[in-house]
């Protein structure tokens, strides 16, 4: 990221993908190796400007999504760097084999932009909802996935995929997020989660337009419940942060994470893999959608509903103060910390000091 | 410039090394898409060793043309080209298909030096291509791309995305390719999945189309010079040809697509390969 000069872009005016589109033009600017491409989504993913900055690096390929992506995988091998823009629903699911066989196994240097993610487009109902791509895309070889909590954020994912080489999918919403960053200046680097809030009883691990929601629920749980909750923003899927999950997990034993996308194969699967491999145990909770396609509705009802927001997250996190306590055991003259549930007695059947 | 007597001897007999390569590399790899391969090889030899602006030597110039092999499942014939155009050490197709090789039935460009595209998952190539080709307009160069597809592979969906944006886009710098050997894994093109009028289809897709015997390199080449020669619409050239041409019982026998050989089947076809050289290069001396 060295050398690069950073635009402020203002997010009180500009909803994320229109963040997304200023900052293609910008980078459009810069490289003339840039070109953009979409499938008859050009105006809804607000990449107009693009198109009229720069009219001979602009592509649109008509309702053709596997067309899309293997242009794109030709462009990068002549040495240019396609920007897609499309539904993440269609980029993850329409054209999953050239995704997988055209940009990650030749692992060219394509930059994929999924809009309208989550439950966000939330009226256009499941056939536009994209509940599963992250599961799928974080499967892909070479392939880096990015979920940006806001525009701004957006806006620094962009500019961190540009100065990376190789395929990156960047995860957006469809635009109407609500604002977590107040600048670009907080130290966004690629493959390292953000600190949101300090805490030390529970962590709630979030990203996309969750991390809003958490940040929220953060304040409540500290004022009504004088519980202190850390907070991460984890925008990069692929690489994960091993070092901040299980930094969390070490010091607050209880994780809940938090998405926008189904439990099965998402970020919660994630988080709890690094956890598992590296023999941590910790109470542990993921919010999502519980392997059920969403109801239709505007985004900040269906989050509600799906127990994706800031209501959910409080209430999940006192429960598992309630429930999971942090004991501390000595044996042999050693003192470790461990859990302890009530419903739950495992010191009684195993030997419980989780130090595998 | 139409093929000279010696040009056309010339092509004849590298033809010939390459099938021959093409046996031999099937015989140690156990088995190979001979078929297919053997359908193909004529094409490929005269635009690897005539056409294509391509230095073996420089395989990564920015300005070179491409041949985007969309019927990825032609490796072996694709390997031994490279070997005879010394890209690869032809010592290296005794590893072909076993464990650790470079070298397998669908080729990998990231670890085959010259190989435009990893292909193999059928459709593929003709996005790629035009994807290729679309950068030179962005880049400002001038190469050609060609892109190779088989018959049965034009049952794919995205080989017709990709054909509407060549012609909306006015790609002809980019040049289809299909080899059309009539014949898919599971039997014929038009018993599995009718593809005629298939000419007519690519007509309606907005190209002109070239059909010429795609077996003999004397009208193939003179083809293939009007084929780049395009200025109004982007051309597809058809290819008629046969899967396993050259070896008496491969040719016409879709059990061919993939197979392998036991030592006397081995045997026949080496000395069908010399008889039919023998013929082709008769020809030669009949037509010049």
């Amino acid at each position: 990221m060295g050398g690069m000069n950073y635009t402020v872009v203002d997010s009180k005016r500009l909803a994320t993908a229109e963040i997304y589109g200023k900052t293609l033009v910008e980078l459009g600017e810069k490289d003339k190796r840039v070109v953009a491409l979409t499938a008859d989504l050009a105006k809804s993913t607000k990449i107009g400007d693009f198109k009229e900055k720069f009219p001979d690096r602009f592509f649109n390929v008509g309702i053709a999504e596997q067309n899309l992506f293997g242009i794109a995988a030709g462009m990068a091998k002549a040495g240019l760097i396609p920007f897609i823009s499309t539904f993440s629903v269609f980029a993850s699911l329409r054209a999953t084999d050239q995704l997988h066989t055209d940009i990650c196994y030749q692992n060219v240097n394509v930059k994929i932009i999924g809009t309208h993610s989550g439950t966000s487009y939330g009226q256009a109902g499941s056939t536009h909802h994209a509940i599963e791509d992250i599961a799928v895309v974080r499967s892909l070889v070479n392939l880096k996935v990015i979920v940006p909590a806001d525009g701004i954020e957006t806006a620094n994912a962009v500019r961190a995929a540009y100065a990376t080489d190789g395929p990156v999918y960047i995860r957006i919403n469809r635009g109407f997020d609500q604002t977590v960053y107040a600048d670009e200046n907080y130290g966004f680097e690629l493959g390292k989660g953000v600190l949101m809030n300090d805490g030390n009883d529970i962590t709630v691990i979030a990203n996309g337009s969750c991390v809003f929601q958490a940040v929220q629920a953060a304040k409540i749980l500290e004022h009504d419940y004088g519980i202190h909750a850390r907070i991460i923003n984890l925008h990069t899927i692929k690489p994960i942060d091993k070092e901040i999950i299980l930094k969390a997990a070490e010091d607050t034993r209880r994780i809940i994470t938090v998405e926008d996308h189904t439990v099965l194969g998402g970020l919660g699967t994630a988080v709890g893999e690094v956890i598992l491999e590296h023999g941590r145990a910790c109470a542990f909770k993921k919010l999502g959608l519980n392997d059920c396609f969403s109801a239709i509705g505007f985004h900040e009802d269906l989050m509600h509903i799906n127990g994706i927001d800031t209501d959910s997250i409080v209430k999940n996190a006192v429960d598992m103060m309630k429930h999971a306590h942090v004991v501390e055991i000595t044996a042999e003259g050693k003192t470790t910390k461990a859990l302890k549930f009530d419903d739950r007695n495992f010191e009684a059947e195993i030997d419980w000091t989780d130090e595998v | 410039m139409a093929l000279t007597k010696n040009e056309w001897i010339r092509m004849e007999k590298e033809a010939n090394a390459i099938r021959n390569l093409t046996l031999d590399t099937c015989n140690w790899a156990g088995g190979a898409h001979m078929g297919g391969s053997l359908s193909s090889i004529d094409f490929l030899t005269l635009l690897y060793f005539k056409y294509l602006k391509f230095d073996p030597k420089n395989y990564d110039d920015e300005n070179r043309d491409r041949i985007i092999v969309s019927k990825g499942h032609i490796g072996v014939a694709i390997a031994a080209i490279f070997a005879e155009l010394g890209l690869l050490d032809p010592a290296e197709l005794k590893t072909f298909n076993l464990t650790g090789s470079r070298l397998g039935v669908h080729l990998d460009s990231r670890k085959v030096k010259g190989l435009e595209a990893s292909t193999g998952s059928l459709g593929h190539g003709s996005a790629m291509a035009l994807g290729e080709a679309l950068a030179a307009r962005v880049t400002g160069r001038k190469y050609k791309t060609w892109v190779l597809l088989g018959d049965g592979e034009c049952d794919e969906g995205s080989v017709w995305e990709a054909a509407m944006a060549t012609a909306s886009f006015h790609a002809i710098d980019l040049i289809t390719v299909v080899d059309r050997n009539r014949f898919m894994i599971d039997g014929n093109t038009e018993e599995v999945m009718k593809l005629e009028p298939f000419a007519d289809k690519w007509r309606a897709f907005g190209f002109d189309v070239i059909q010429t015997d795609g077996h003999h390199l004397r009208t193939l080449s003179d083809a293939m010079e009007k084929a780049m020669q395009a200025k109004d619409k982007p051309v597809c050239l058809i290819l008629n040809t046969i899967k396993g041409e050259g070896i008496s019982y491969m040719a016409g026998n879709p059990k061919w697509h993939y197979g392998a050989m036991d030592a006397e089947n081995y045997k026949q076809a080496k000395k069908d390969l010399a008889e039919f050289e023998a013929k082709r290069l008769a020809r030669v001396e009949k037509e010049a």
